[in-house]
């Protein structure tokens, strides 16, 4: 019906110069709050010294790159994946491999590692993300005991376990986020709001409970995909890591990006990032292959780590920090 | 009717909009303080940041054992 019609359209245009007008308020607002700049107000902090990071560990095993990695809360055990449908359980401190699961599908793009440090849960092309639970027991068949948790229509970017071993959390290729009970594999909750792929998640150190809620804050400065995100260790924070070479941090107080990390040399993608323990510094692993390291409070860079191949895919500090480790497409881990 | 479900979508995103506006903000200097705060807090505490001596580092080069 023709009135109808002219009725609905003349709502959603007052709806679109409604959403409009709140855009730039909230420009105006956020625009207000930028008195200053991180690094001005970190001027008076020391400048930090010369690093002197090296390899000290070359985990070699896998037949192809490296997608993803996880740190056990022991400090010393890693997971890994890979391309060749491989999920890998290392001893970091002695290089052994201590399990090895087949995924049926190839392109393990996500893995991580439960806190108690007894199962494994990864994910990718087969669109499922899958509870494996580790056994001491060298001989048993570790894909028999496999628990599929996660459903999703398109790849799975990246899954995370909440404080517990009961639930994880997982993003896709669908563009959602997903928190599923990980006993009875039931969606628990489910979280829109990406207009694209969900290339990455990380959970405020602070999650303890377990309830999840909508959307909060948006960001929008980024110029190409974002390939990482990670909190801050206060959790009042987190950074990013784009396509467009560079990593900018956001506070969630302030509601804006406070600091970008760039060189005018750095043109290759940036594909993960992680802080240390206080925070002071950005770990951010290139697809140049190298690794820069950030001075978080005066943004300039700290040191360039050279040893990877090929493009380094993946970066965890571990958590006592003592460490960090890298996954590269080069096939190998370092330590 | 496709008016009507991009009318609905319309409403949820100035829904969105109009709780992020009504959100409290801090000022930039206020939240980088406290940024800059923690990690002056914490730094002692970072091993990456103070280095870790040899004989403590889990991570040094291991030694090769030989039988004697």
């Amino acid at each position: 019906m023709a009135t109808q019609e002219v009725q609905l359209n003349e709502t959603l245009a007052h709806l679109k110069t409604e959403s409009e007008t709140l855009k730039s308020k909230l420009e105006e607002e956020r625009a207000k709050l930028h008195d200053v700049e991180l690094h001005q107000v970190a001027e008076k902090v020391e400048g930090l010294g010369q690093f002197v990071m090296k390899t000290r560990r070359t985990l070699k095993g896998h037949g192809n790159k490296v997608l993803c990695m996880d740190w056990c809360k022991d400090k010393r055990r890693i997971v890994s994946s890979s391309q060749d449908g491989k999920v890998i359980v290392w001893d970091a401190f002695t290089t052994n491999k201590e399990h090895a699961v087949t995924m049926p599908c190839t392109w393990v793009m996500a893995c991580a590692y439960a806190p108690s440090g007894c199962a494994v849960a990864c994910g990718g092309l087969d669109n499922k993300c899958s509870v494996y639970p580790l056994s001491l027991d060298k001989n048993e068949n570790l894909a028999a005991k496999k628990k599929s948790v996660a459903m999703h229509t398109n790849y799975l970017s990246a899954c995370s376990f909440t404080n517990s071993d009961m639930q994880i959390l997982t993003s896709s290729g669908d563009g959602t986020c997903a928190l599923w009970d990980v006993e009875s594999g039931q969606l628990l909750q489910s979280f829109h709001g990406h207009a694209a792929d969900v290339l990455c998640l990380d959970l405020a150190p602070s999650e303890t409970g377990n309830t999840f809620g909508q959307c909060i804050q948006s960001f929008e400065t980024h110029e190409s995909d974002i390939n990482s995100v990670r909190y801050y260790p206060s959790g009042d924070a987190f950074a990013s890591g784009s396509d467009d070479a560079t990593c900018r941090l956001y506070d969630l107080r302030a509601d804006r990006e406070v600091a970008i990390y760039s060189k005018e040399s750095i043109i290759f993608g940036v594909s993960s990032v992680d802080f240390s323990l206080s925070g002071r510094l950005l770990f951010g692993g290139y697809n140049d292959y190298t690794i820069n390291v950030w001075d978080v409070l005066k943004g300039t860079r700290v040191s360039i780590l050279f040893g990877h191949e090929n493009r380094v895919s993946t970066l965890r500090v571990s958590p006592d920090g003592t460490a960090f480790s890298t996954g590269s497409w080069d096939h190998t881990l370092r330590v | 009717m496709s008016g009507s479900s991009n009318l609905a979508a319309m409403k949820k995103v100035v829904q969105q909009l109009r709780f992020e506006a009504s959100l409290s903000r801090v000022k930039v200097s206020q939240a980088a303080a406290d940024l800059q705060q923690f990690c002056m807090q914490h730094a002692t505490q970072d091993p990456l940041l103070t280095g870790v001596s040899s004989s403590t580092n889990p991570f040094r080069p291991q030694k090769v054992c030989s039988f004697l």
